[in-house]
Protein backbone atom coordinates (compact mmCIF):
# COMPACT_ATOMS: atom_id res chain seq x y z
CA UNK A 1 0.00 0.00 0.00
CA UNK A 2 2.90 2.35 0.69
CA UNK A 3 4.06 1.72 -2.86
CA UNK A 4 0.65 2.77 -4.15
CA UNK A 5 0.99 5.99 -2.22
CA UNK A 6 4.45 6.72 -3.56
CA UNK A 7 3.45 5.94 -7.15
CA UNK A 8 0.31 7.99 -6.76
CA UNK A 9 2.11 11.01 -5.38
CA UNK A 10 4.63 10.93 -8.19
CA UNK A 11 1.99 10.70 -10.88
CA UNK A 12 0.09 13.38 -8.96
CA UNK A 13 3.05 15.74 -9.17
CA UNK A 14 3.13 15.38 -12.96
CA UNK A 15 -0.63 16.02 -13.14
CA UNK A 16 -0.36 18.95 -10.78
CA UNK A 17 2.36 20.66 -12.82
CA UNK A 18 0.24 20.46 -15.95
CA UNK A 19 -2.97 21.31 -14.12
CA UNK A 20 -1.39 24.51 -12.79
CA UNK A 21 -1.00 25.92 -16.28
CA UNK A 22 -4.54 24.89 -17.17
CA UNK A 23 -5.86 26.54 -14.07
CA UNK A 24 -3.83 29.75 -14.31
CA UNK A 25 -4.88 30.35 -17.89
CA UNK A 26 -8.49 29.61 -17.05
CA UNK A 27 -8.27 31.94 -14.07
CA UNK A 28 -6.99 34.86 -16.06
CA UNK A 29 -8.82 34.67 -19.40
CA UNK A 30 -11.49 32.01 -18.75
CA UNK A 31 -10.09 29.80 -21.49
CA UNK A 32 -9.81 26.03 -21.24
CA UNK A 33 -6.56 25.80 -23.14
CA UNK A 34 -6.85 22.35 -24.64
CA UNK A 35 -3.49 22.79 -26.35
CA UNK A 36 -1.88 22.80 -22.92
CA UNK A 37 -1.38 19.02 -22.81
CA UNK A 38 0.44 19.24 -26.13
CA UNK A 39 2.82 21.81 -24.74
CA UNK A 40 3.69 19.15 -22.17
CA UNK A 41 4.35 16.71 -25.03
CA UNK A 42 6.35 19.33 -26.93
CA UNK A 43 8.54 19.88 -23.88
CA UNK A 44 9.40 16.18 -23.79
CA UNK A 45 10.16 16.20 -27.53
CA UNK A 46 12.53 19.14 -27.54
CA UNK A 47 14.28 17.83 -24.44
CA UNK A 48 14.73 14.48 -26.16
CA UNK A 49 16.21 16.19 -29.21
CA UNK A 50 18.60 18.23 -27.12
CA UNK A 51 19.70 15.18 -25.15
CA UNK A 52 20.44 13.16 -28.26
CA UNK A 53 21.61 15.84 -30.68
CA UNK A 54 24.32 17.43 -28.59
CA UNK A 55 27.41 15.20 -28.60
CA UNK A 56 29.22 14.60 -25.33
CA UNK A 57 26.26 15.65 -23.24
CA UNK A 58 26.15 12.25 -21.65
CA UNK A 59 29.44 12.84 -19.83
CA UNK A 60 27.93 15.78 -17.98
CA UNK A 61 25.33 13.42 -16.52
CA UNK A 62 22.76 14.91 -14.18
CA UNK A 63 24.00 18.46 -14.76
CA UNK A 64 23.21 18.07 -18.45
CA UNK A 65 19.77 16.72 -17.68
CA UNK A 66 18.97 19.69 -15.45
CA UNK A 67 20.33 22.08 -18.04
CA UNK A 68 18.08 20.49 -20.65
CA UNK A 69 15.15 20.67 -18.23
CA UNK A 70 15.61 24.40 -17.73
CA UNK A 71 16.19 25.10 -21.41
CA UNK A 72 13.07 23.09 -22.31
CA UNK A 73 11.06 25.12 -19.82
CA UNK A 74 12.16 28.34 -21.51
CA UNK A 75 11.37 26.97 -24.95
CA UNK A 76 7.92 25.66 -24.03
CA UNK A 77 7.25 28.90 -22.16
CA UNK A 78 8.09 30.81 -25.32
CA UNK A 79 5.90 28.47 -27.35
CA UNK A 80 3.00 29.18 -25.01
CA UNK A 81 3.48 32.92 -25.41
CA UNK A 82 3.62 32.54 -29.18
CA UNK A 83 0.44 30.45 -29.28
CA UNK A 84 -1.35 33.01 -27.16
CA UNK A 85 -0.20 35.87 -29.37
CA UNK A 86 -1.12 34.14 -32.63
CA UNK A 87 -4.24 32.20 -31.76
CA UNK A 88 -5.86 33.61 -28.62
CA UNK A 89 -5.07 37.31 -28.40
CA UNK A 90 -6.97 38.21 -31.59
CA UNK A 91 -10.02 36.52 -30.05
CA UNK A 92 -9.80 38.27 -26.68
CA UNK A 93 -13.23 39.82 -27.04
CA UNK A 94 -14.81 37.01 -29.09
CA UNK A 95 -17.31 34.58 -27.54
CA UNK A 96 -15.68 32.02 -25.25
CA UNK A 97 -16.74 29.17 -27.53
CA UNK A 98 -14.69 30.54 -30.46
CA UNK A 99 -11.68 30.62 -28.19
CA UNK A 100 -12.29 27.06 -27.03
CA UNK A 101 -12.56 25.76 -30.59
CA UNK A 102 -9.35 27.59 -31.49
CA UNK A 103 -7.65 25.89 -28.55
CA UNK A 104 -8.77 22.48 -29.79
CA UNK A 105 -7.44 23.42 -33.24
CA UNK A 106 -4.16 24.54 -31.72
CA UNK A 107 -3.92 21.20 -29.99
CA UNK A 108 -4.14 19.37 -33.34
CA UNK A 109 -1.62 21.75 -34.90
CA UNK A 110 0.87 20.88 -32.18
CA UNK A 111 0.19 17.14 -32.27
CA UNK A 112 0.45 16.71 -36.01
CA UNK A 113 3.16 19.31 -36.38
CA UNK A 114 5.29 17.34 -33.94
CA UNK A 115 4.38 14.14 -35.77
CA UNK A 116 5.85 15.60 -38.96
CA UNK A 117 9.17 16.27 -37.31
CA UNK A 118 9.53 13.50 -34.74
CA UNK A 119 7.43 10.80 -36.39
CA UNK A 120 4.52 8.80 -35.09
CA UNK A 121 6.48 5.99 -33.44
CA UNK A 122 7.05 5.89 -29.71
CA UNK A 123 10.42 7.43 -28.91
CA UNK A 124 12.73 5.88 -26.35
CA UNK A 125 14.34 8.31 -23.97
CA UNK A 126 18.16 7.99 -23.81
CA UNK A 127 19.04 5.40 -21.22
CA UNK A 128 21.61 7.57 -19.46
CA UNK A 129 19.08 10.36 -18.89
CA UNK A 130 16.50 8.07 -17.34
CA UNK A 131 17.93 8.22 -13.86
CA UNK A 132 16.90 4.74 -12.79
CA UNK A 133 19.60 3.92 -10.29
CA UNK A 134 19.40 3.63 -6.54
CA UNK A 135 16.36 3.22 -4.36
CA UNK A 136 15.45 3.85 -0.77
CA UNK A 137 13.06 1.58 1.14
CA UNK A 138 10.16 3.34 2.87
CA UNK A 139 8.11 1.04 5.15
CA UNK A 140 7.03 -1.76 2.84
CA UNK A 141 7.68 0.11 -0.42
CA UNK A 142 10.63 1.61 -2.22
CA UNK A 143 11.24 4.91 -3.90
CA UNK A 144 13.97 5.43 -6.44
CA UNK A 145 16.26 8.38 -5.83
CA UNK A 146 15.46 9.70 -9.29
CA UNK A 147 11.79 9.74 -8.44
CA UNK A 148 12.51 11.53 -5.20
CA UNK A 149 14.56 14.15 -7.05
CA UNK A 150 11.85 14.68 -9.63
CA UNK A 151 9.20 15.04 -6.94
CA UNK A 152 11.40 17.51 -5.11
CA UNK A 153 11.82 19.52 -8.31
CA UNK A 154 8.09 19.65 -8.95
CA UNK A 155 7.32 20.58 -5.36
CA UNK A 156 9.97 23.30 -5.50
CA UNK A 157 8.38 24.64 -8.69
CA UNK A 158 4.94 24.68 -7.09
CA UNK A 159 6.11 26.36 -3.89
CA UNK A 160 8.02 28.89 -5.96
CA UNK A 161 4.94 29.61 -8.00
CA UNK A 162 2.90 30.03 -4.82
CA UNK A 163 5.30 32.67 -3.56
CA UNK A 164 5.34 34.36 -6.93
CA UNK A 165 1.56 34.60 -7.25
CA UNK A 166 0.94 35.67 -3.66
CA UNK A 167 3.97 37.68 -2.80
CA UNK A 168 5.14 39.62 -5.83
CA UNK A 169 3.94 42.64 -7.71
CA UNK A 170 3.47 40.68 -10.96
CA UNK A 171 1.69 37.86 -9.16
CA UNK A 172 -0.66 40.36 -7.58
CA UNK A 173 -1.35 41.86 -11.00
CA UNK A 174 -2.22 38.39 -12.33
CA UNK A 175 -4.75 37.85 -9.56
CA UNK A 176 -6.13 41.33 -10.13
CA UNK A 177 -6.66 40.69 -13.84
CA UNK A 178 -8.43 37.45 -13.02
CA UNK A 179 -10.85 39.48 -10.89
CA UNK A 180 -11.31 42.61 -12.98
CA UNK A 181 -9.44 43.31 -16.17
CA UNK A 182 -10.68 46.87 -16.58
CA UNK A 183 -9.84 47.90 -13.04
CA UNK A 184 -6.36 46.38 -13.45
CA UNK A 185 -5.77 48.46 -16.56
CA UNK A 186 -6.85 51.55 -14.65
CA UNK A 187 -4.21 50.76 -12.02
CA UNK A 188 -1.55 50.78 -14.72
CA UNK A 189 -1.24 47.04 -15.30
CA UNK A 190 -0.32 46.10 -18.87
CA UNK A 191 -2.93 43.39 -19.27
CA UNK A 192 -1.57 41.92 -22.51
CA UNK A 193 1.91 41.57 -21.14
CA UNK A 194 0.69 40.02 -17.92
CA UNK A 195 -1.42 37.47 -19.78
CA UNK A 196 1.63 36.59 -21.89
CA UNK A 197 3.55 36.06 -18.68
CA UNK A 198 0.88 33.69 -17.38
CA UNK A 199 1.13 31.68 -20.58
CA UNK A 200 4.90 31.63 -20.24
CA UNK A 201 4.84 30.32 -16.68
CA UNK A 202 2.04 27.80 -17.28
CA UNK A 203 3.70 26.45 -20.42
CA UNK A 204 7.12 26.29 -18.78
CA UNK A 205 5.66 24.18 -15.97
CA UNK A 206 4.03 21.88 -18.52
CA UNK A 207 7.37 21.63 -20.30
CA UNK A 208 9.04 20.64 -17.05
CA UNK A 209 6.40 17.98 -16.53
CA UNK A 210 7.08 16.70 -20.05
CA UNK A 211 10.79 16.32 -19.40
CA UNK A 212 10.12 14.64 -16.06
CA UNK A 213 7.72 12.26 -17.75
CA UNK A 214 10.33 11.28 -20.32
CA UNK A 215 13.00 10.89 -17.68
CA UNK A 216 10.85 8.66 -15.60
CA UNK A 217 8.76 6.58 -17.99
CA UNK A 218 11.41 6.38 -20.71
CA UNK A 219 9.03 6.54 -23.69
CA UNK A 220 7.32 9.53 -25.32
CA UNK A 221 5.11 10.05 -28.36
CA UNK A 222 3.31 12.80 -30.24
CA UNK A 223 -0.10 11.88 -28.81
CA UNK A 224 0.93 11.61 -25.17
CA UNK A 225 -0.28 15.13 -24.39
CA UNK A 226 -3.83 14.29 -25.35
CA UNK A 227 -4.65 11.95 -22.49
CA UNK A 228 -2.31 13.62 -20.01
CA UNK A 229 -3.85 17.01 -20.88
CA UNK A 230 -7.34 15.68 -20.24
CA UNK A 231 -6.16 14.18 -16.96
CA UNK A 232 -4.65 17.48 -15.93
CA UNK A 233 -7.89 19.19 -16.85
CA UNK A 234 -9.71 16.65 -14.68
CA UNK A 235 -7.28 17.39 -11.86
CA UNK A 236 -7.90 21.12 -12.22
CA UNK A 237 -11.67 20.59 -12.10
CA UNK A 238 -11.44 18.30 -9.07
CA UNK A 239 -9.37 20.84 -7.17
CA UNK A 240 -11.40 23.82 -8.35
CA UNK A 241 -10.43 25.30 -11.71
CA UNK A 242 -8.92 28.75 -11.60
CA UNK A 243 -7.56 28.08 -8.16
CA UNK A 244 -3.83 27.49 -7.91
CA UNK A 245 -3.88 25.36 -4.77
CA UNK A 246 -6.85 23.51 -6.23
CA UNK A 247 -4.73 22.45 -9.19
CA UNK A 248 -2.04 21.08 -6.90
CA UNK A 249 -4.52 19.33 -4.64
CA UNK A 250 -6.51 17.99 -7.60
CA UNK A 251 -3.36 16.68 -9.26
CA UNK A 252 -2.22 14.80 -6.19
CA UNK A 253 -5.74 13.50 -5.52
CA UNK A 254 -6.13 12.20 -9.04
CA UNK A 255 -2.71 10.58 -9.01
CA UNK A 256 -3.51 8.77 -5.77
CA UNK A 257 -6.94 7.68 -6.95
CA UNK A 258 -5.55 6.27 -10.18
CA UNK A 259 -2.82 4.27 -8.50
CA UNK A 260 -5.29 3.02 -5.88
CA UNK A 261 -7.63 1.87 -8.63
CA UNK A 262 -4.83 -0.04 -10.29
CA UNK A 263 -3.97 -1.58 -6.93
CA UNK A 264 -7.49 -2.81 -6.33
CA UNK A 265 -7.69 -4.19 -9.86
CA UNK A 266 -4.64 -6.33 -9.05
CA UNK A 267 -2.30 -4.36 -11.24
CA UNK A 268 -4.62 -4.21 -14.24
CA UNK A 269 -4.59 -0.53 -15.27
CA UNK A 270 -7.45 -0.59 -17.78
CA UNK A 271 -9.98 0.76 -15.27
CA UNK A 272 -8.04 3.79 -14.11
CA UNK A 273 -9.13 6.09 -16.97
CA UNK A 274 -12.74 5.05 -16.51
CA UNK A 275 -12.52 6.00 -12.85
CA UNK A 276 -10.74 9.31 -13.58
CA UNK A 277 -13.16 10.55 -16.18
CA UNK A 278 -16.11 9.20 -14.24
CA UNK A 279 -14.86 11.40 -11.43
CA UNK A 280 -14.64 14.33 -13.82
CA UNK A 281 -18.29 13.89 -14.77
CA UNK A 282 -19.29 13.54 -11.12
CA UNK A 283 -17.51 16.74 -10.19
CA UNK A 284 -18.84 18.67 -13.16
CA UNK A 285 -22.41 17.72 -12.30
CA UNK A 286 -22.35 17.68 -8.50
CA UNK A 287 -19.62 20.10 -7.54
CA UNK A 288 -18.41 22.13 -10.51
CA UNK A 289 -16.46 24.46 -8.23
CA UNK A 290 -14.21 21.57 -7.14
CA UNK A 291 -12.90 20.69 -3.72
CA UNK A 292 -11.64 24.18 -2.87
CA UNK A 293 -14.33 25.89 -4.89
CA UNK A 294 -16.35 27.65 -2.24
CA UNK A 295 -13.70 27.93 0.43
CA UNK A 296 -11.15 29.85 -1.58
CA UNK A 297 -13.01 32.28 -3.76
CA UNK A 298 -9.97 33.91 -5.27
CA UNK A 299 -9.26 32.78 -8.79
CA UNK A 300 -5.79 32.35 -10.13
CA UNK B 1 -4.36 76.18 -23.27
CA UNK B 2 -5.44 74.36 -20.14
CA UNK B 3 -3.43 71.79 -18.25
CA UNK B 4 -5.78 69.13 -19.57
CA UNK B 5 -7.37 70.22 -22.81
CA UNK B 6 -10.15 68.29 -24.50
CA UNK B 7 -11.11 69.72 -27.83
CA UNK B 8 -13.71 68.67 -30.34
CA UNK B 9 -13.77 65.04 -29.20
CA UNK B 10 -16.15 62.49 -30.72
CA UNK B 11 -16.48 59.00 -29.27
CA UNK B 12 -18.51 56.22 -30.85
CA UNK B 13 -19.73 52.89 -29.50
CA UNK B 14 -20.06 51.10 -32.81
CA UNK B 15 -22.55 53.27 -34.68
CA UNK B 16 -23.84 55.06 -31.62
CA UNK B 17 -22.21 58.39 -30.97
CA UNK B 18 -21.64 59.08 -27.28
CA UNK B 19 -19.60 62.29 -27.43
CA UNK B 20 -20.14 65.05 -29.99
CA UNK B 21 -17.43 67.63 -30.32
CA UNK B 22 -16.82 67.69 -26.60
CA UNK B 23 -14.51 70.49 -25.46
CA UNK B 24 -13.46 71.49 -21.98
CA UNK B 25 -10.37 72.13 -19.92
CA UNK B 26 -9.04 71.49 -16.44
CA UNK B 27 -6.35 73.60 -14.79
CA UNK B 28 -3.83 72.51 -12.22
CA UNK B 29 -5.14 72.43 -8.67
CA UNK B 30 -8.82 72.68 -9.52
CA UNK B 31 -11.79 70.53 -8.70
CA UNK B 32 -13.87 70.41 -11.86
CA UNK B 33 -17.20 68.67 -12.03
CA UNK B 34 -19.03 67.21 -15.01
CA UNK B 35 -22.78 67.17 -14.45
CA UNK B 36 -25.48 65.58 -16.51
CA UNK B 37 -28.14 62.94 -16.68
CA UNK B 38 -27.76 59.27 -17.52
CA UNK B 39 -26.41 58.89 -21.02
CA UNK B 40 -25.08 62.43 -21.26
CA UNK B 41 -21.58 61.05 -21.81
CA UNK B 42 -20.00 61.63 -18.41
CA UNK B 43 -18.52 58.18 -17.87
CA UNK B 44 -17.63 57.98 -21.55
CA UNK B 45 -15.60 61.14 -21.08
CA UNK B 46 -13.64 59.67 -18.18
CA UNK B 47 -13.04 56.39 -19.96
CA UNK B 48 -11.86 58.33 -22.98
CA UNK B 49 -9.43 60.25 -20.76
CA UNK B 50 -8.22 56.92 -19.30
CA UNK B 51 -7.55 55.62 -22.80
CA UNK B 52 -10.09 52.81 -22.60
CA UNK B 53 -12.19 54.48 -25.30
CA UNK B 54 -10.48 56.24 -28.18
CA UNK B 55 -11.74 59.45 -29.75
CA UNK B 56 -12.89 59.11 -33.35
CA UNK B 57 -12.24 62.82 -33.78
CA UNK B 58 -10.66 65.64 -31.79
CA UNK B 59 -7.68 65.73 -29.46
CA UNK B 60 -6.81 65.37 -25.81
CA UNK B 61 -3.73 67.24 -24.65
CA UNK B 62 -2.18 66.67 -21.24
CA UNK B 63 0.55 69.08 -20.16
CA UNK B 64 1.22 69.73 -23.83
CA UNK B 65 1.36 66.06 -24.87
CA UNK B 66 -1.15 64.56 -27.28
CA UNK B 67 -2.58 61.46 -25.60
CA UNK B 68 -3.92 59.81 -28.77
CA UNK B 69 -1.31 57.05 -28.83
CA UNK B 70 -0.65 56.52 -25.14
CA UNK B 71 -1.91 53.08 -24.03
CA UNK B 72 -4.27 53.11 -21.03
CA UNK B 73 -1.85 51.47 -18.61
CA UNK B 74 0.78 54.12 -19.33
CA UNK B 75 -1.57 56.98 -18.48
CA UNK B 76 -1.21 55.97 -14.83
CA UNK B 77 2.53 56.57 -15.08
CA UNK B 78 1.75 59.99 -16.59
CA UNK B 79 -0.30 60.90 -13.54
CA UNK B 80 -3.86 60.36 -14.79
CA UNK B 81 -5.70 57.84 -12.61
CA UNK B 82 -9.36 56.94 -12.60
CA UNK B 83 -11.55 55.77 -9.74
CA UNK B 84 -14.13 53.86 -11.77
CA UNK B 85 -17.87 53.84 -11.46
CA UNK B 86 -19.05 51.12 -9.10
CA UNK B 87 -15.64 51.19 -7.32
CA UNK B 88 -14.39 47.99 -8.95
CA UNK B 89 -12.17 47.08 -6.04
CA UNK B 90 -10.58 43.62 -6.12
CA UNK B 91 -13.14 41.92 -3.96
CA UNK B 92 -11.29 38.79 -2.86
CA UNK B 93 -8.01 40.57 -2.28
CA UNK B 94 -7.21 42.11 1.07
CA UNK B 95 -7.62 45.83 1.60
CA UNK B 96 -3.86 46.20 1.80
CA UNK B 97 -3.35 44.19 -1.39
CA UNK B 98 -5.78 46.47 -3.17
CA UNK B 99 -3.69 49.43 -2.07
CA UNK B 100 -0.47 47.69 -3.10
CA UNK B 101 -1.94 47.13 -6.52
CA UNK B 102 -2.60 50.83 -6.77
CA UNK B 103 1.17 51.21 -6.53
CA UNK B 104 1.78 48.83 -9.42
CA UNK B 105 3.58 51.49 -11.44
CA UNK B 106 5.61 52.77 -8.51
CA UNK B 107 8.94 50.95 -8.38
CA UNK B 108 10.09 52.35 -5.03
CA UNK B 109 8.54 50.07 -2.39
CA UNK B 110 9.38 52.48 0.41
CA UNK B 111 7.38 55.16 -1.35
CA UNK B 112 4.45 52.77 -1.68
CA UNK B 113 4.56 51.98 2.04
CA UNK B 114 4.67 55.70 2.85
CA UNK B 115 1.68 56.46 0.69
CA UNK B 116 -0.29 53.54 2.11
CA UNK B 117 0.34 55.00 5.57
CA UNK B 118 -0.82 58.37 4.28
CA UNK B 119 -4.05 56.78 3.01
CA UNK B 120 -4.53 55.03 6.35
CA UNK B 121 -4.12 58.37 8.11
CA UNK B 122 -6.71 59.95 5.88
CA UNK B 123 -9.11 56.99 6.14
CA UNK B 124 -8.55 55.18 9.46
CA UNK B 125 -11.36 52.71 8.74
CA UNK B 126 -9.25 51.20 5.99
CA UNK B 127 -6.41 50.68 8.43
CA UNK B 128 -8.73 48.84 10.82
CA UNK B 129 -9.76 46.57 7.98
CA UNK B 130 -6.42 46.23 6.25
CA UNK B 131 -6.43 42.43 6.45
CA UNK B 132 -10.06 41.99 5.44
CA UNK B 133 -11.07 41.12 1.91
CA UNK B 134 -12.17 44.17 -0.04
CA UNK B 135 -15.56 42.65 -0.80
CA UNK B 136 -16.47 42.50 2.89
CA UNK B 137 -16.37 46.29 3.26
CA UNK B 138 -19.46 48.49 3.24
CA UNK B 139 -20.23 50.56 0.16
CA UNK B 140 -18.74 53.71 1.63
CA UNK B 141 -15.61 51.91 2.76
CA UNK B 142 -15.24 50.37 -0.68
CA UNK B 143 -15.44 53.82 -2.21
CA UNK B 144 -12.74 54.99 0.18
CA UNK B 145 -10.64 51.98 -0.76
CA UNK B 146 -11.11 52.76 -4.46
CA UNK B 147 -9.96 56.34 -3.89
CA UNK B 148 -7.13 55.23 -1.62
CA UNK B 149 -5.99 52.69 -4.18
CA UNK B 150 -5.81 55.39 -6.83
CA UNK B 151 -3.83 57.68 -4.53
CA UNK B 152 -0.93 55.24 -4.10
CA UNK B 153 0.39 56.14 -7.55
CA UNK B 154 0.25 59.81 -6.48
CA UNK B 155 -1.89 61.01 -9.37
CA UNK B 156 -1.66 64.54 -10.68
CA UNK B 157 -5.15 64.30 -12.08
CA UNK B 158 -7.68 62.12 -10.29
CA UNK B 159 -10.75 61.13 -12.29
CA UNK B 160 -13.72 60.21 -10.12
CA UNK B 161 -16.74 58.49 -11.62
CA UNK B 162 -19.87 58.80 -9.48
CA UNK B 163 -18.17 58.45 -6.09
CA UNK B 164 -21.43 59.11 -4.25
CA UNK B 165 -23.41 56.42 -6.04
CA UNK B 166 -25.40 54.21 -3.68
CA UNK B 167 -24.10 55.87 -0.53
CA UNK B 168 -26.10 57.18 2.43
CA UNK B 169 -26.11 60.99 2.75
CA UNK B 170 -23.74 60.95 5.70
CA UNK B 171 -21.30 58.78 3.79
CA UNK B 172 -21.58 61.03 0.72
CA UNK B 173 -20.46 63.89 2.90
CA UNK B 174 -17.55 61.90 4.23
CA UNK B 175 -16.40 60.86 0.77
CA UNK B 176 -16.69 64.44 -0.47
CA UNK B 177 -14.60 65.58 2.49
CA UNK B 178 -11.93 63.09 1.53
CA UNK B 179 -11.96 64.37 -2.04
CA UNK B 180 -11.51 67.90 -0.70
CA UNK B 181 -8.57 66.74 1.40
CA UNK B 182 -7.00 65.00 -1.58
CA UNK B 183 -7.34 68.19 -3.57
CA UNK B 184 -5.79 70.19 -0.75
CA UNK B 185 -2.65 68.08 -1.01
CA UNK B 186 -2.22 69.26 -4.59
CA UNK B 187 -4.11 66.70 -6.65
CA UNK B 188 -6.29 68.06 -9.41
CA UNK B 189 -9.73 66.45 -9.46
CA UNK B 190 -12.21 65.86 -12.25
CA UNK B 191 -15.42 64.51 -10.78
CA UNK B 192 -18.43 63.12 -12.61
CA UNK B 193 -21.63 63.14 -10.60
CA UNK B 194 -25.36 62.67 -10.83
CA UNK B 195 -25.56 64.07 -7.33
CA UNK B 196 -25.11 67.62 -8.60
CA UNK B 197 -25.70 69.17 -5.22
CA UNK B 198 -22.80 67.33 -3.60
CA UNK B 199 -20.54 67.89 -6.59
CA UNK B 200 -21.22 71.62 -6.87
CA UNK B 201 -20.48 72.03 -3.17
CA UNK B 202 -16.86 70.95 -3.57
CA UNK B 203 -16.12 71.94 -7.19
CA UNK B 204 -14.48 75.18 -8.33
CA UNK B 205 -15.94 74.95 -11.79
CA UNK B 206 -18.45 72.73 -13.53
CA UNK B 207 -19.59 71.73 -16.97
CA UNK B 208 -23.07 70.52 -17.80
CA UNK B 209 -23.16 67.74 -20.41
CA UNK B 210 -26.13 66.91 -22.59
CA UNK B 211 -26.05 64.22 -25.28
CA UNK B 212 -22.30 64.28 -25.52
CA UNK B 213 -21.42 67.95 -25.52
CA UNK B 214 -21.13 70.85 -23.11
CA UNK B 215 -24.23 73.01 -22.84
CA UNK B 216 -23.37 75.11 -19.80
CA UNK B 217 -20.21 75.93 -17.91
CA UNK B 218 -18.97 78.26 -15.24
CA UNK B 219 -17.89 78.61 -11.63
CA UNK B 220 -19.67 76.06 -9.44
CA UNK B 221 -21.16 78.72 -7.17
CA UNK B 222 -22.82 80.45 -10.14
CA UNK B 223 -24.06 77.25 -11.72
CA UNK B 224 -25.60 76.25 -8.40
CA UNK B 225 -27.84 79.33 -8.71
CA UNK B 226 -28.49 79.09 -12.43
CA UNK B 227 -32.22 78.43 -12.84
CA UNK B 228 -31.60 75.94 -15.67
CA UNK B 229 -29.30 73.90 -13.47
CA UNK B 230 -31.57 74.21 -10.46
CA UNK B 231 -34.54 72.98 -12.43
CA UNK B 232 -32.82 70.13 -14.25
CA UNK B 233 -30.34 68.82 -11.69
CA UNK B 234 -30.87 70.25 -8.22
CA UNK B 235 -34.62 70.14 -7.76
CA UNK B 236 -36.54 72.69 -5.73
CA UNK B 237 -36.81 71.37 -2.22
Amino acid sequence: MTQVLIDGLFLGCVYALIALGYSMVYGIIKLLNFAHGDIFMFGAMIAFTMLTAVPGLQSAGIVAVFGVLILSMFLTGGTGVLIEAVAYKPLRSAPRLSLLITAVGMSFVLEYGVKQFWGSKSITWPQWAQMGAGSIPIFDGTITISRLVLMAVSIALMVGLGFYINGTRQGRAMRAIALDQRASTLMGVDVNRTISLVFFIGSALAGAAGVMFGMYYGAIGFMMGFLLGLKAFTAAVIGGIGNMYGAMLGGLTLGLIERTTVYFCNGDDSWKDVVSFGLLILFLTLRPTGILGDRVVERM
Amino acid sequence: MSWLEVSGVDVHYGRIQALRGLSFGVDQGEIVSLLGNNGAGKSTTLNMLSGILRPTAGTVTWQGEDLAKVPPHDLVARGIVQVPEGRRIFSTMKVEENLLLGGYRVSNTKLIAQRIDMVYDMMPRLKERRNQEGGTLSGGEQQMLAIGRALISEPQLLLLDEPSMGLAPLMVREVMNIINQVNATGTTVLIVEQNAKAALRIANRAYVLETGSVTLSGPASELAKDPRVVEAYLGTD
